[in-house]
């Protein structure tokens, strides 16, 4: 196989394996924070306004694993430097 | 497809491109500049005020209380900072439904930009608040040990926040160009909703996560000691 398809036929399998492994655990997270915040909110109600900021900062943190991996999936894909330099 | 509106060059001036980042980043301080102008030019402190003083008192109270309540300080000193990251973020991610606007937060150079402004606010406020040395004795608690742990934290957090920002707003509007070549007619203005949605909660995250940080600069504690 030549340098071009090896590069892309990697960098696809690699972007998609790193979208899907990536979301997993955040996803699993944010479920399991969301699940308790609701939980406490229906335990003390008067507390919803500081549960429900601090479950935004929360979810905002576990979110960004994914958000890194979505970053370097789209990387790979349309902004993927090894592809730039074989291309030129 | 673009990935960023870096890429995308409306005109140029002399030598120096002007990109759709540049410009919007412009339109969108014009916009802001002239409501708030427009606005504030017959102001009144009678009982009866117009609907759109109403609108921006209702919003400078709100993003007040949430910085007392975020900080147990009072909320004067971080207002103006804090404020004008949140507007500023809120109204380049709302724009987004209007045709032809590419939101500059989509830009890592926006973010990044807002991210350093975080990080150089934080040592700035905690200095005035505590003094030098009692804000540096903050990178040596709970014990000389973790000096790195700090600082590497301090550099983390500021890429998280920019990569946060960028990634959420730039995946928005890469869904919305796959799906108009997907399903051409409904789906995207369904997830143009989603976008703002997302956009005004992403504008809420980095204005309460900046306070957040801006709030463990700040605090010490000889004062909380001596506040309660």
């Amino acid at each position: 196989m030549e340098s071009v398809s090896q590069i892309g036929f990697i960098s696809i399998i690699t972007s998609g394996l790193t979208i899907a492994i990536g979301s997993i655990g955040p996803a699993l997270g944010e479920a399991k924070a969301l699940a308790q915040a609701l939980n406490s909110i229906a335990q003390q109600p008067d507390e919803s306004n500081t549960i429900t900021r601090t479950l935004f900062v929360g979810l905002a943190m576990i979110e960004s694993t994914a958000i890194y991996c979505f970053v370097v999936a789209i990387i790979l894909i349309f902004a993927n430097p090894f592809w730039n330099h074989v291309t030129s | 497809m673009n990935i960023s509106p870096d890429e995308i060059i409306l005109f140029q001036i002399g030598s120096i491109a002007i990109t759709a980042n540049i410009f919007f980043t412009w339109m969108v301080m014009l916009f802001l500049v002239l409501v708030s102008a427009l606005i504030t030019r017959k102001i009144s402190i009678s009982s009866k005020i117009s609907m759109w003083q109403n609108f921006l008192e209702t919003l400078i109270s709100y993003i007040q209380e949430q910085i007392r309540d975020i900080t147990d300080q009072k909320s004067d000193p971080y207002l103006p900072f804090i404020g004008s990251l949140f507007i500023f973020v809120s109204v380049s991610n709302f724009l987004s439904f209007v045709p032809g606007y590419h939101p500059p937060t989509g830009s890592l150079y926006t973010t990044s930009a807002l991210a350093i402004c975080v990080f150089f606010a934080v040592p700035v406020y905690g200095i005035q608040k505590l003094g030098l040395s009692e804000y540096l004795r903050n990178y040596i608690k709970p014990s000389v040990i973790m000096l790195p742990f700090n600082i590497i934290s301090e550099i983390s957090r500021t890429l998280a926040l920019s990569v946060r920002l960028f990634g959420n707003v730039m995946s928005g509007t890469m869904i919305i160009g796959i799906l108009l070549s997907v399903a051409p007619f409904f789906l995207p203005a369904v997830m143009n909703i989603l976008e703002l949605l997302i956009g005004q909660i992403q504008a809420y995250i980095i204005a309460v996560l900046s306070t957040v940080y801006i709030a463990s600069g700040t605090r010490s504690k000889k004062i909380t000691q001596e506040e309660s």
